[in-house]
């Protein structure tokens, strides 16, 4: 375990990560750069966050508090928080490899064996090898225990039937993490399931681009036409599938594995909510004066002072004694469903302008924000709908009975 | 936006907040706040004792006066539990008095009162009137300097727990400017004081006629601190029933959600219901911004410009989590949430009544549009 730095170390190391954030972000490559991993979409998009993952990891920014024997930093998590916190500070673009770094990765090293550490932390950290995720499937999204891809063992190898859908990065990744169903009598649907961290370059998968209510492609639909992978791929013991995709949902909140640090997603910066409220006109005057719109900005900035503030409150067991589970399992809900809201809210802003989008020179900020409300979806869909996430928190931090 | 507050905690503030807990909890279970209400004086005297003795209204006093020397900050997480435990007492407004006095007061003032609070003597404050505003300074009861003496005359209103304090302290126009004055409770005769019939049943207010009420005229606050006097009230005033409102908050939920786990229909734990169960998280969500904002302006109570914006925030969020979480607790409560048996309408009074006390959550929402945009 790595020594918890003095304040004068994680000064020094602080403002060396300020000076190289300071010199090494770009802030316009030319062209717009996605807010979120799921919003990848072209090939210069693509190899320029990849690019940016490798020179973050190769300048020790990230990884940092990873075991040092995979290709970690080795470092307290102290200073990992630290370099992320500048990161923000700069307003660096998003680290790519999120399925990998933030599902996969921590999985690996908390369960996997050595042979696997060895051989796939590192080049996840140099965003080498993308990873995406294979969970939802075109007939069982919500209901994820209900996955119907057939694993079928056959000597060394297992043959694969089935298909996976919504994948982000599912065409550009070398892995993905699978559940799959290797056991159809099993006496309940998740005892069936298994885990396996299989390579997506095999005969047998093919992959085919899904557009996107924007316009744009991000994600795939993954279809397994008995694709053979080897039986190493298997991740734990058969039966184990919905054990381990559960376990990779408490990575987030770091209670094992260290957080990898970075960021998937960018945050939405409010400040260019009001700034765009403030060069808004309505009637002749400053939006900001109508006093409809000024309550609600005003609402806004305190639902996203307190988002912000329970990150820190999160970290702080002394206010979060009464249900323990409810500030980290609200968080996604409460954080997605407020950027939806807050990006539909910023189009009312526009007037006329409201009417262009992405591509037309009329429109505000290249379409910046029509382009935010519609992605937002993603994540109030995304990794468990919004929907989903209340059952969640009401089972799990309330103590409600499940909907059944 | 670099008035936006942060979040901390201290040591003291976390163990005030576990004997609080403790305490509130133990000393008014939900019958007696019930059998408390039927009764005149409106809380447990010996209770109140117990407060005094624990040092609790002496906490944001400083040691020179008798005090403990600590800050708002520790006063938040006791006015939470007895918010939680619908423990009403003059708690609050003898601490809002003492922060007046502190702002405003003169040596003599602070010397003669400080100590006398801190050892558990009840205090009030009388700022409304008649026109209802929010607005401290718009106010019509005047008084006239006459000799040594100030001839006090009008009204004030929801003078809370009035016939309990030793000292009232009273905003009136004196030459036409706002100014506070300390009334001894020796100085108000019966008749001055009518009780008055509020939504919280758990308060008691009163009416205050100025009229043939006289001071002497050192009785009169530091004319040249009016303005910082008027602030802290709002200010303090503001973080207390934040605290009492976010205490209020959990209490409702979590007696909803008792309710949901227990009673069924249509052979179902009517919890498990998604119509009853997601707003229940919705309003769940809602508590727990309250609660991050109330101990954010807790820690940043203090602070030039970020001490006013953290505070109007967690009025605002409290105020409005506590109604949407009382509202949706009668409702899911069926036809017994209806009934004055259900606790589900104390809450939603309450929280009536604490916008009414302090500006409700559009009104703080105003004042904080001015803060952060203009």
């Amino acid at each position: 375990m790595a020594e918890k730095p003095s304040a004068a170390e994680l000064k020094e190391y602080g403002e060396a990560a300020d000076a190289w954030f300071r010199e090494n972000t770009v802030q316009d490559p030319g062209f717009m750069l996605p807010l979120t991993f799921m919003e990848v979409s072209t090939d210069q998009q693509f190899d320029f966050l990849r690019d940016w993952q490798r020179k973050v990891y190769e300048a020790g920014y990230l990884g940092a508090s990873w075991p040092k024997e995979y290709g970690g930093g080795g470092m307290h998590m102290d200073f990992q928080r630290v370099a992320t916190r500048m990161m923000k500070k700069h307003d660096a673009p998003i680290m790519i490899n999120a399925i990998g770094n933030g599902w996969a990765g921590p999985l690996i090293l908390d369960l996997g064996t050595e042979e696997q550490k060895q051989k796939f932390i590192k080049p996840m950290l140099s965003a080498e090898d993308i990873w995406c995720q294979g969970f939802s499937e075109p007939e069982h999204g919500s209901d994820l225990g209900n996955a119907q891809l057939k694993a079928v063992r056959d000597g060394d190898e297992y043959v694969l039937n089935g298909s996976k859908i919504w994948t982000s990065l599912g065409d550009r990744a070398k892995y993905m993490i699978l559940l799959a169903r290797t056991d159809f009598d099993a006496p309940n649907k998740y005892a069936g399931l298994s885990f396996f961290l299989n390579p997506m370059k095999v005969d047998g998968i093919t992959t085919s681009r899904i557009k996107k209510l924007t316009g744009e492609y991000g994600f795939v639909q993954c279809f397994f036409t008995d694709a053979r992978i080897s039986a190493d791929c298997l991740f734990g013991e058969e039966g184990e599938g919905w054990k381990m995709a559960m376990k990779t949902l408490e990575y987030e909140r770091g209670a094992k594995v260290k957080p990898v640090g970075g960021y998937f997603v960018k945050e939405l910066d409010v400040m260019q909510i009001v700034e765009l409220a403030k060069n808004s006109m309505r009637n002749g005057k400053p939006l900001l004066d109508d006093p409809v719109m000024r309550d609600k900005m005003t609402q806004y900035m305190i639902d996203i002072q307190a988002l912000n503030l329970n990150n820190t409150r999160r970290r702080m067991p002394q206010l979060m004694q009464d249900k323990p589970m409810g500030l980290p399992l609200m968080n996604k809900l409460a954080r997605t469903e407020l950027i939806r809201e807050l990006t539909e809210f910023s189009l009312g802003f526009q007037g006329t302008k409201a009417g262009y989008y992405v591509g037309d020179k009329n429109a505000v900020d290249d379409g910046y924000w029509h382009r935010s409300y519609l992605n937002s979806f993603s994540a109030t869909i995304g990794g468990g709908t919004s929907e989903i996430q209340r059952n969640i928190v009401a089972e799990h931090a309330l103590g409600l009975p499940k909907t059944r | 936006m670099d008035n936006l507050g942060t979040i901390g905690t201290t040591e003291e503030q976390i163990e005030l907040l576990d004997v609080a807990t403790n305490f509130c909890r133990d000393k008014s279970p939900i019958e007696k706040v019930r059998a408390l209400i039927e009764e005149d004086l409106g809380y447990d005297p010996a209770v109140w004792q117990e407060i005094g003795e624990l040092g609790w209204l002496a906490i944001a006093i400083p040691e020179a006066h008798g005090g403990v020397g600590l800050s708002m900050a520790e006063v938040v997480p006791i006015a939470e539990q007895m918010g939680r435990n619908l423990m009403n007492t003059p708690f609050g407004t003898t601490t809002l008095a003492a922060q007046a006095l502190l702002a405003g007061g003169n040596e003599a003032q602070q010397a003669a009162w400080l100590p006398k609070i801190a050892e558990g003597a009840a205090a009030t404050l009388a700022l409304r009137e008649d026109n209802g505003d929010w607005d401290l300074t718009n106010i019509a009861c005047t008084g006239v300097v006459d000799g040594d003496q100030i001839k006090l005359s009008g009204k004030k209103q929801l003078v809370l727990w009035a016939d309990s304090a030793a000292v009232i302290i009273a905003s009136v126009k004196v030459d036409d400017a706002v100014r506070f004055v300390l009334i001894e409770r020796s100085a108000v005769g019966d008749n001055a004081l009518r009780r008055e019939e509020i939504i919280d049943e758990t308060a008691r207010s009163f009416e205050l006629t100025l009229d043939g009420i006289s001071v002497p005229a050192d009785a009169l606050l530091d004319g040249s601190r009016t303005r910082e006097t008027v602030e802290k009230i709002e200010l303090a005033a503001g973080l207390i029933h934040a605290a009492e409102m976010t205490g209020g908050t959990q209490a409702v939920i979590d007696y909803t959600l008792e309710y949901l786990k227990t009673r069924k229909q249509f052979d179902k734990i009517i919890g498990s219901y998604q119509a009853l169960k997601h707003p229940t998280v919705d309003n769940y969500v809602e508590y727990e911004k309250a609660r991050t904002h109330l101990y954010s302006a807790a820690h940043s109570f203090s602070e030039q410009g970020r001490g006013e914006v953290a505070v109007r925030m967690a009025a605002a969020q409290a105020h409005s989590s506590y109604a949407q979480a009382a509202d949706r607790g009668i409702q899911f409560h069926g036809a017994f949430g209806f009934t004055h048996d259900c606790d589900a309408q104390l809450y939603r009074r309450q929280a009536i009544f604490k916008g009414a006390l302090i500006g409700d959550a559009a009104y703080q929402r105003s004042k904080l549009a001015g803060l952060l945009f203009d």
